[in-house]
């Protein structure tokens, strides 16, 4: 479904990706673990189109992401306004949340489908009030973002990411901004999609979260993928020094 | 860590032990105010201040009241409050659009259109209202023939300048070319500080690039755009009593006309005071209305 082709990223004098190469099938659970700074947030800002890639291509199911041939066969990047509708394809879930501040939370919910997509209202807030009941927030829906708990303005992000109806669920460290105690309510929803066969890209450093739920796990460093496979063999055998560096030091601190 | 040891304090259990000080035990509901010997100063101070006022309005006959009555709602004032009124609304309107404009040029992506706004910026704000004010009222000298039409092209329209100029049109010209960069900084101020997150966002979800300014960036920039056009607006106000320089009778000019025939100077300057007090409170108590409207959510 998603295809991803010696991708290279650069932020001024630092090389944020360096030729990575990453597949996804339709379904599966891609969870990409790393250090701090390995070019995981990235690579799915990248897919996203959020940062413009300098080298190599993404593609979703075929299509060129953020590029066109044109008819002298020169590649050429797309304006925004013609990256929107490959960007409604993906769902994306942001470490800092990023709700609508002014909206209600049901309005956050519903907002995109409308404008984006043209549904009509009635149906788009049948559908919010739906997704929020299934992340547990059915009773606060016209609340502000900011009258919520970190967990819930996560657990609105992703309900709102789903009303778009995306082929491709990408998650930015969803966690990572949370209290300890508010981690677990945003894992379950995750892992509750992930058991409906959502196909979902994963930043994350909940390395139990990866091991339950990954189909497949990647281990970023430096910019590049160092290694991946399926979780018992990453976890139990990991192949690179690296991989062992960084395993351990997570043991050790937790 | 281990906390274990001889020296450990004693685990404390809630309910199990109160603090006590010296064997008395302490407790916050029985506590007064700090005794605040500068606040009754304060108080003395003010009561002074205003008893001095006071005394002075009622003392003083120079002020004469009376005449500040009689003129206060007197016809002339109140036609000279309307023009101030109609100006302040009209050049808000035109200024803030042009400033919007403006802001929406420096923030444009094409280099031309940039340079454009930002020689417009430095020169309408660098030449002081009255300035402008004369200005314009003299531009049939400088320009006798007002056209429109295609640059060095044909021209669709053409007005004689001494026709088209009058103190009216010269004091709204004027008066909004004066506020459009103002407008125009505190517009892009506002934009500029919503979070890079919300615009992300958006863009994420594909939202139009229409929709994303309308809907996301323009409401959550009036919130912080409010307050700092609200003293905009209100210094526009003021501005507008300059306009009695081209022979208009603004609230300020009216009070003119009529001291200059009645010698009662102070006393229709209280009169317009007391007015452009009046009208400044109203645009205040509009501006917490509408900040209280745009915080919703914050």
């Amino acid at each position: 479904m998603l295809r991803a082709r010696g991708v290279g990223k650069v932020f001024g004098e630092v090389t944020a990706l360096e030729d990575v190469d990453l597949d996804v099938t339709e379904g599966e659970v891609v969870v990409v673990i790393g250090p701090s700074g390995s070019g995981k947030s990235t690579l799915v800002r990248c897919i996203d189109q959020l940062e413009q890639i300098d080298a190599g291509s993404i593609e979703l199911d075929g299509e060129l992401l953020g590029f066109r041939v044109d008819r002298g066969g020169v590649l050429r990047r797309l304006p925004a306004r013609r990256t929107a509708p490959q960007r409604r394809r993906m769902g994306m879930v942001f470490q800092s949340f990023n709700l609508f501040a002014h909206l209600t939370v049901e309005r956050n919910v519903w907002e995109a489908p409308v404008r984006s997509l043209g549904e009509p209202v009635s149906e788009a807030r049948a559908r919010a009030r739906e997704l929020l009941d299934r992340v547990g927030l059915g009773h606060k829906g016209e609340a502000y973002p900011v009258q919520l708990s970190g967990g819930q303005q996560q657990r609105v992000a992703i309900a709102r990411a789903l009303a778009m109806r995306p082929r491709l669920m990408l998650f930015d460290e969803p966690t990572s901004a949370l209290d300890p105690e508010l981690v677990g309510e945003v894992l379950a929803v995750m892992k509750s999609l992930a058991q409906e066969r959502t196909t979902m890209i994963v930043v994350t450093h909940e390395l139990q979260f990866a091991r339950e739920v990954a189909d497949r796990v990647v281990f970023m460093d430096a910019g590049r993928v160092v290694e991946q496979g399926p979780p018992d063999e990453l976890f139990g055998r990991p192949q690179t020094e690296r991989l062992q560096t960084f395993l351990h030091r997570f043991s050790a601190a937790s | 860590m281990s906390v274990q040891g001889p020296e450990s304090p004693a685990r404390s259990v809630v309910g199990a032990t109160r603090a006590t000080d010296g064997g008395t035990t302490v407790d916050a509901r029985d506590s007064r105010p700090e005794r605040r010997p500068l606040l009754w100063l304060a108080w003395v101070v003010l009561v002074l201040l205003v008893a001095q006022v006071v005394a002075f309005v009622l003392r003083s006959d120079r002020l004469e009241l009376s005449v500040v009555g009689e003129y206060l709602f007197a016809e002339p004032i109140l036609d000279g409050l309307v023009t101030t009124v109609v100006l302040t609304a009209v050049a808000t309107v035109l200024g803030t659009a042009l400033g919007a404009l403006v802001c929406l040029a420096r923030l444009s992506s094409l280099a031309p259109v940039r340079y454009l706004a930002t020689a417009w910026i430095a020169v309408f704000r660098s030449v002081p209202p009255l300035v402008q004010l004369l200005f314009w009222f003299n531009l049939a000298y400088l320009v006798p023939v007002l056209s429109i039409g295609i640059p060095f092209g044909p021209s669709f329209g053409e007005w004689s300048a001494n026709d088209v100029i009058t103190p009216y049109t010269a004091a709204v010209v004027g008066l909004s070319l004066y506020n459009s960069p103002y407008s125009a900084e505190i517009i892009r101020s506002g934009l500029s500080a919503v979070p890079r997150g919300q615009l992300e966002a958006a863009s994420s979800l594909g939202l139009p690039g229409r929709d994303t300014f309308f809907r996301i960036r323009l409401p959550q920039a009036t919130r912080i755009i409010l307050p700092p056009m609200g003293s905009q607006v209100i210094s526009l106000l003021k501005g507008t009593s300059l306009v009695s320089v081209i022979a208009m009778t603004d609230l300020l000019g009216a009070a003119r006309e009529v001291y200059t025939r009645t010698f009662e100077v102070v006393p229709l300057l209280i009169v317009a005071i007391v007015w452009y007090i009046v009208l400044v409170a109203a645009l205040t108590a509009g501006q917490s209305w509408l900040e209280r409207r745009f915080s919703r959510g914050y």
